[in-house]
């Protein structure tokens, strides 16, 4: 399959806006191999949006902080506002339209409808795709796991709880839950940030270090905070380009 | 005799019926505004101003043209030649839509352009070549109200200084009198901090005019179509029923998606002259920095009191900056909105409240985040002056509440500001949340770990505040009355379609108003259809905000339902063929009196109105209910947090939050409690972190989410909610009330008096929110109230 860009189809064939020369990729979009010619300056997300029309990847704050345009590139978390398309050559993509099959929901997709995990529903692909990343990883994840993984990706209207329990209900029934390990749901914030490091380093309005506490998987700060080790937050960056 | 249905079972009121709107959410098969694309449809991006107050010299837009695939380039000038430059606010002031004269905020919108795709659009917007000549710059009321301060509307005529209103409730004298008898007067002094409700999704709009039909359609993203028809009508002089607003679904409103915004003005033009759909949608610094703000009050309360605890009178003189064009969206009789719901649940004979509104070189603020119409803000000053009352009188905070409450058996009660409350049982939710935190417990514990140095700290929040304007009599905007409606049609087989003039952006209306009709007619929930958001289809409404849906909108559902059920109770006679007074209902079914076992189904009834209605009745079983409440409706809540301050950092943690909402009967108590939680976390985020200020050239700081922090999964703390009291809505035609933005509302003061609990020992009376730790730290360091007012220090 070939796919045009929309958006610079008007320029003909090979070339962009200004005589920017396209650039030719292939890459796998939820299983399905894609052949695209892009500008290079294009994103990720808006390939994914307006070239093939794959809108549950939504924009929210084009600078990868609120994390709603969260997708999988080989398999780890990326936010796709900022990633290139071109950076997307050879490797395999999943979003949101990927996690159910023709017959069969996602367990994380029934676990957001069950716990009531979503209310405006703009953040729930996004949702959905960190808190993928976290089981494939961690099949058997905590609360504390779950806040953690999902601190890349901002919702307005929940507060979060219903989107912890819908994650874990999916855990459980993938199966990888072990009893006791079930969403009490109760007020169980004590002690959620042992030494108040990370939250502190979040609540610094304008230094510069501190937006890093907002997005884990954003910086060296954050390493070392992430409680089941470094290895999550350096897997949400598989290529390491254009994180902020 | 067939079994009467169990109304859970069918999806009605009380079910924590699971949402149909998940549905196509989870599977990323929403369709929100940037999901809408039309044949032949181009982009439209914003020129906005970096200065916050300058005098536009120059404008030079031909570098602009002359980029390949640009169509349009848009200037203040050629919207002035088409009497389009300024609109009106839901104010009854004006705002710029693109700037002629000067600019007067940080992000004025200065001029677009309209190009075959949005990276081209935004190539060209670079290429506008403006040139300013910078003014001086007023970003708070005391600069604004300073002898010599610079006009900021000069564009008006008769305006002379930077006020805009003043405004004044209750009785001065009798206030003033009791004040004379007090025995102790309490003064408590803060600035409700601006804060900006920032959905995830930001604004955006597709306007897409036809010139064969003349119809103009635009998808929006909106939480008041209705309203922006009728605003679309009037500013672009368009016949109304020529004009078609949508809005499709939404990523979250909060109030941000009320006002009328330039770009929607723009995109529509640039439709009608350019004769293809334009789409515009907003980057979240356009959304931060020009969008509608909220709060950006200075309260200044006094409270009489006597020795024994009894409040004698409040006085309040407030000050509000409203940015550089006066666009609060709230009802037009009360210019500062509901503040003066201010200490509605306690029993306070005199109460006096005045307030001066100003201009300033912000972006026009004045949206009810979260919140109706400034009753965050008086519900925040009400409870951090409880605190503070207490602490003067050394009386404990809880007991202090409790005897000033109004009581159960005092309803319905006057406030001293005039509003009529109606129902509550305000100290037994009071007893839900003291004993859900173990409140002595934690009072010794608190003690204990002062001994061993640790700061631990108890704040209580409690309140009943005005939801689900109006009634018509006195809530209006722009002098249509608040009022809502809804349509139900039941079709041959017994499946309905529901419309309402409301617009959910995840509330669930689409499953809400569906359990509604379930429990007024016994239709399965599953069999009922919502659709919202189209005016073409949709009954006038004024939307969703204020959490005026269920009691407004939600009560139209009832009363329209219950007009079908009237009309099917004839066909059931009929049906039957007995009298209509001999006819009984229970849900789902009509049956005889005397003979219980002969009755018909509602579907039956529906079958009938289409192939076999008596004579002379007119066929088709459908209807329609404008609702106009015959009172606000006065949900109460209890919210109390623990906290433990860290003195080193100034850092603190919430240990426990206990939540206690009486919000009437709850129609889906899943969704209510979603409600809750989500109000919850955006008080925690006003109260901890998320700060937006401007510096002393109007720059805002906070123009992004590295800067306005919002709470996520990691800070956001657990909650426990409480429902054991349920006091139902005495008018409401289902008992309920709203709920929506109690949490957001009466939050705040929750978690802030809790700080101030744990730093109590350092006399500290204030700090102003967000309680950042280098605020508590400087509190607790040099022993002084910290402003958050701006301008923002230049070290900060």
């Amino acid at each position: 399959m070939t796919t045009l860009h929309d958006d610079i189809s008007d320029a003909g064939p090979g070339v962009g806006p200004g005589d920017v020369p396209l650039r030719r990729i292939t890459f796998s979009v939820n299983g399905a191999r894609t052949v695209a010619e892009v500008e290079p300056r294009l994103l990720l997300a808006h390939l994914l949006r307006r070239g093939l029309g794959l809108t549950g990847t939504h924009m929210g704050c084009d600078t990868t902080n609120c994390g709603a345009c969260t997708v999988l590139v080989d398999g780890a978390t990326v936010k796709s506002c900022t990633m290139l398309a071109v950076q997307a050559d050879g490797h395999e993509i999943t979003t949101v339209e990927g996690l159910a099959t023709a017959s069969e929901l996602h367990p994380l997709q029934e676990g957001f409808k069950e716990a009531h995990g979503l209310q405006c529903g703009f953040c729930t692909p996004g949702m959905m795709l960190a808190a993928k990343a976290l089981l494939d990883r961690n099949p058997d994840p905590t609360e504390e796991d779950v806040r953690w993984a999902l601190s890349g990706n901002l919702c307005r209207c929940t507060g979060y709880q219903n989107i912890v329990k819908s994650v874990l209900w999916a855990a459980e029934k993938l199966g990888a839950s072990s009893a006791g390990k079930t969403p009490d749901g109760g007020a169980s914030s004590a002690g959620k940030t042992p030494d108040g490091g990370a939250s502190s380093a979040g609540q610094t309005p304008d230094g510069g270090a501190s937006s890093a506490g907002q997005t884990p998987d954003g910086g060296a700060s954050s390493a070392g905070q992430t409680p089941d080790g470094g290895a999550s937050s350096a897997g949400q960056t598989p290529d390491g380009g254009g994180e902020a | 005799m067939t079994q009467a249905l169990d109304e859970i079972k069918i999806g009605g009121l009380g079910a924590s019926r699971k949402r149909v709107e998940d549905n196509r959410f989870i599977r990323g098969k929403g369709n929100y505004l940037d999901d809408v694309v039309l044949p032949g449809m181009l982009h439209m991006e914003i020129l906005r101003s970096p200065l916050a107050h300058a005098r536009i010299k120059s404008i030079d837009t031909s570098r602009a043209w002359q980029i390949p695939g640009v169509h349009l380039v848009m200037t203040g000038e050629m919207m002035a030649t088409r009497n389009l430059a300024w609109m009106p606010t839901l104010s009854y002031d004006t705002q710029a839509v693109l700037a002629t004269d000067k600019v007067r905020f940080q992000g004025q919108e200065v001029a677009c352009v309209i190009a075959d795709d949005p990276y081209i659009a935004k190539d060209a917007c670079e290429a506008i070549d403006v040139e300013y000549e910078a003014l001086p710059v007023i970003v708070n009321p005391g600069q604004a109200r300073a002898e010599g301060a610079p006009v900021i509307r000069d564009d008006k005529e008769n305006q002379a200084d930077n006020l805009i209103f003043t405004w004044e409730v209750g009785d001065a004298e009798g206030t003033e009198r009791a004040f004379a008898q007090a025995d102790v007067v309490s003064r408590l002094r803060l600035h409700y901090p601006r804060s900006h409700p920032s959905p995830i999704e930001c604004c955006g709009s597709v306007a897409d005019f036809n010139r064969a039909t003349d119809k103009l359609t635009v998808y929006m993203t909106t939480q008041a179509p209705h309203i922006i028809r009728a605003a679309v009508a009037l500013v672009a002089e368009l016949p109304e029923h020529m004009i078609r607003i949508v809005s499709p679904d939404i990523g979250g409103g909060f109030g941000n998606k009320v006002p009328v915004y330039p770009g929607y003005v723009c995109s529509i033009l640039a439709s009608i002259l350019l004769e293809r759909p334009v789409k515009w949608i907003e980057d979240k610094s356009g959304n931060l920095i020009s969008t509608g703000f909220a709060r950006d009050i200075y309260l200044d309360g006094e409270m009489a009191l006597r020795r024994d605890g009894k409040i004698l009178a409040v006085r309040l003189r407030t000050e509000s900056d409203h940015g550089a064009f006066f666009s609060d969206a709230q009802p037009s009789k009360f210019k500062i909105g509901l503040l003066h719901s201010a200490f509605a649940c306690y029993d306070i004979p005199y109460a006096h409240l005045s307030n001066r509104g100003y201009y300033t070189n912000k972006a026009p603020g004045g949206v009810a985040y979260r919140c109706s119409f400034r009753v965050t803000e008086a519900m925040f000053f009400q409870e951090r002056m409880m605190q503070a009352a207490a602490a003067d009188l050394g009386m404990d905070q809880a007991e202090f509440r409790r005897i000033n409450f109004v009581r159960d058996d005092d309803f319905p009660h006057r406030t001293p500001f005039g509003f009529l409350t109606d129902s509550g049982q305000y100290a037994a939710c009071l007893d839900v949340g003291l004993q859900a935190v173990g409140y002595h417990d934690f009072l010794r514990q608190k003690e204990a770990a002062k001994a061993r140095g640790r700061l631990l700290g108890i704040g209580i929040s409690t309140m009943t505040e005005p939801l689900g304007a109006g009634n018509s009599r006195e809530y209006d905007i722009l002098g249509i009355k608040m009022f809502d409606s809804a349509e139900i049609r039941v079709h041959m087989t017994g499946k309905a379609m529901v419309r309402t003039g409301a617009r959910g952006q995840g509330q669930g209306h689409e499953t809400t108003w569906a359990q509604i009709v379930s429990h007024e007619l016994g239709i399965p929930a599953d069999d009922i259809v919502v659709e919202e958001g189209d005016t073409d289809t949709a009954p006038f409404g004024m939307g969703t905000y204020a959490s005026r849906s269920t009691p407004v909108a939600g009560a139209a559902v009832a009363m329209a339902a219950r007009k079908i059920r009237a009309k099917a109770r004839r066909l059931a006679a009929h049906l039957l063929e007995v009298s209509e007074e001999d006819v009984e209902w229970e849900l789902g079914r009509f049956y005889v009196r005397s003979a219980p076992g002969r009755g018909v189904t509602i579907q039956e009834c529906a079958m009938a109105a289409y192939s076999n209605m008596p004579d002379g009745m007119e066929p088709g079983l459908q209807n329609q209910s404008f609702y106009d409440p015959p009172n606000l409706t006065w949900p109460f809540a209890c919210y109390i947090v623990t906290v433990e301050v860290d003195p080193a950092s100034g850092v603190w943690d919430v240990t426990n939050m206990v939540a206690v909402d009486d919000c009437g009967v709850r129609i889906n108590p899943m969704i209510v409690e979603g409600q809750i939680m989500g109000g919850l976390t955006e008080a925690y985020a006003m109260a901890n972190m998320q700060f937006i200020t401007f510096d002393a050239e109007g720059n805002c700081v906070g123009s992004n989410y590295m800067d306005y922090l919002l709470p996520t999964a990691w800070e956001t703390p657990g909650y426990e909610l409480h429902s054991e009291v349920m006091t139902p809505c005495p008018h409401h035609p289902i008992g309920a009330k709203g709920v929506g933005e109690c949490a957001a509302v009466g939050g705040p003061a929750a978690f802030v008096n809790a700080v101030m609990d744990a730093i109590s020992d350092t006399g500290v009376r204030n700090i102003d929110m967000p309680l950042l730790p280098d605020r508590v730290w400087e509190a607790l360091t040099y022993r002084r109230d910290v402003s958050g007012a701006p301008p923002v220090r230049s070290d900060e």
